[in-house]
């Protein structure tokens, strides 16, 4: 049961906020925006002070859940820098192919539009209908 | 020692490109293009044709020259490589043509319907319900009006006047249920057409 979804680009601002169920309380723009840019600012610490892996292997990939008590919050960074986040209840363990799927979703209905400026708040009907169709089948 | 490396850089590069025009034209061995990389190449000439108009009739007239200079080429190809067909000249005919071969060739299916206008005799309406170029692009409410498919207003185009029977080409969204992105193209052919037609019926 997937309560909310945000998408945060490569500078931490907030592109796209939806909620999709009431159970959540509602965020203002404002506050909205305030946790975009609070998230990218701990998700970055978070892969910065990790230890160091063994064998060359690649930077750690930063924060990928957050549990409280009542919810959990999930988040999928590309390697372009662009983090998919998703709140759920504590029932969903791991959503990292739904998260993959919205990032699909993103690549298809934002970057191959033309009216879209990167970095921008996603604006588009299609984006918006099939990523609700795809929270509610999840 | 540099200038001979870049020499052979060059006759590299050049060699491929005659291997691309000395490929047979009659069924290359890579016939399709991946949707997403042609999506992307569409965006940009959007956004290109974007910067350079003042407006929406002036960025559809733009796509629809683009889309004029691809259909005269895909017009001979077709011509070439089917088999069973030949010119038409006469206005349904052409319609048929362009609604099964040239929709076939492009896009992989037929053109969804053909219509004739009721209350112009000289309007004809070829409906495509999802183009798949057009997939991937949501307008804008500020420029409700304009259609991306004049690009494929312009293939049409250029297909009718090779045909013989020139005719002025829009295309227009008509959202309907479930099919947000319903395109209808618009012919409405020019009067010594329709004259022409008119004769050929009543000689018949």
């Amino acid at each position: 049961m997937i309560h909310a979804v945000f998408i945060i680009n490569r500078s931490g601002g907030l592109i796209y906020n939806r909620n999709y169920s009431s159970q959540l309380a509602q965020l203002t723009s404002n506050e909205a925006l305030i946790f975009a840019g609070t998230f990218h600012g701990i998700h970055a610490l978070a892969a910065r002070i990790s230890p160091a892996l063994k064998g060359g292997a690649t930077r750690d990939l930063g924060i990928q859940t957050i549990d409280t008590k009542n919810f959990r919050l999930h988040c999928f960074q590309t390697p372009t820098g662009i983090k998919f986040i998703a709140a759920t209840d504590l029932l969903q363990v791991s959503l990292a192919d739904m998260l993959t799927s919205v990032y699909r979703l993103y690549c298809d209905y934002a970057l191959k539009n033309p009216f879209y400026n990167l970095e921008m708040p996603i604006r588009s009907d299609m984006f918006d209908a099939l990523l609700l169709k795809l929270v509610q089948a999840a | 020692m540099q200038a001979s490396n870049l020499l052979k850089l060059d006759t590299r590069a050049s060699k491929r490109s005659n291997m691309l025009l000395e490929q047979s034209l009659a069924k290359p061995r890579r016939d399709k293009v991946s949707l997403g990389a042609f999506a992307f190449l569409f965006a940009e000439i959007i956004r290109y044709s974007q910067n350079r108009v003042l407006g929406i009739q002036d960025l559809e007239a733009k796509l629809n020259e683009l889309g004029k200079r691809v259909g005269v080429r895909v017009f001979e190809l077709l011509m070439w490589r089917e088999k069973n067909v030949h010119r038409e000249t006469r206005v349904l005919p052409t319609l048929m043509f362009i609604n099964t071969v040239v929709w076939r060739a492009l896009f992989d299916k037929q053109a969804d319907s053909l219509g004739h206008s009721t209350e112009n005799d000289d309007e004809y309406m070829i409906t495509d319900n999802e183009p798949s170029i057009l997939k991937y692009i949501s307008v804008p409410k500020e420029m409700a009006s304009f259609s991306p498919g004049a690009f494929l207003a312009g293939v049409v185009e250029a297909i009718v006047e090779g045909c013989q029977c020139p005719a002025r080409v829009t295309s227009h969204l008509v959202p309907a249920d479930g099919m947000p992105l319903k395109t209808v193209i618009l012919l409405k052919f020019s009067q010594e057409v329709m004259e022409r037609e008119k004769r050929l019926e009543t000689t018949k």
